[in-house]
């Protein structure tokens, strides 16, 4: 199996995610960890919530994964997004993909989470202490 | 008949529940729905954007609707 997608609603153990696309062809692994930042345009954000479509947003991030799988010589692709509520500093979301040659690696994580950004609906709410507000949704 | 929209994000907030039914001709396509959705919920019209999923796939404005499909409104993702 080249490709693991979860969506889940506990911690994302990034050593895991490491270690599940660890293979002893790999010459690199490329992650990239998303973090809850503690503010946006200058207001301070206390919290997110995320909500997922469960049954697309999986379906689109694998074919993000089959994509990354087609584009670049990669062996493992894994993407793992969290639900719920997460505070600043919490990870919601972990790209790790591993190839024989860092090129590929580096261009496969940042293709995934750029796509996964435009296509996977999933949404972000995003908590200040004088309101709330779903991140993107106005021009 | 009668389709059931699931609702996402924004789209919870606007239709004030996670799913709404709306009622269009048979075999109406995507378009004549977002119509339909725009006139009962004008709010639509000040997001960013909003896609219609039908099965669990992005829908083209011409796709024909059936009332057996699972319809879902996507606001802009805003994931990662």
């Amino acid at each position: 199996m080249q490709v693991q997608v979860q969506l889940y609603d506990n911690e994302i153990n990034v050593g895991k995610c490491i270690n599940w696309v660890t293979t002893s062809e790999s010459g690199g692994i490329d992650i990239f960890i998303g973090t809850v930042r503690n503010a946006t345009k200058g207001k301070t954000v206390f919290k997110l919530e995320f909500e997922a479509y469960a049954p697309m947003a999986i379906k689109e991030m694998h074919k993000i994964a089959d994509e990354a799988l087609s584009k670049w010589n990669l062996q493992k692709v894994l993407i793992h997004h969290r639900t719920g509520a997460l505070e600043v500093g919490e990870i919601p979301v972990v790209i790790a993909v591993s190839a024989a040659h860092r090129d590929a690696a580096f261009d496969a994580c940042r293709y995934i989470i750029d796509t996964l950004k435009q296509t996977v609906p999933i949404w972000k709410k995003e908590f200040f202490e004088d309101g709330e507000v779903w991140v993107a949704a106005h021009p | 008949m009668d389709i059931t929209l699931l609702a996402f994000g924004i789209a919870k907030d606007i239709f004030g529940a996670s799913s709404v039914t709306v009622a269009v001709n048979e075999a109406s396509p995507v378009s004549i729905l977002k119509e339909k959705i725009e006139l009962n919920y004008p709010k639509f019209k000040a997001l960013k954007s909003y896609m219609v999923a039908v099965n669990n796939e992005y829908a083209a404005d011409d796709l024909i609707l059936s009332a057996s499909d699972e319809v879902a409104i996507i606001p802009p993702v805003s994931g990662g």
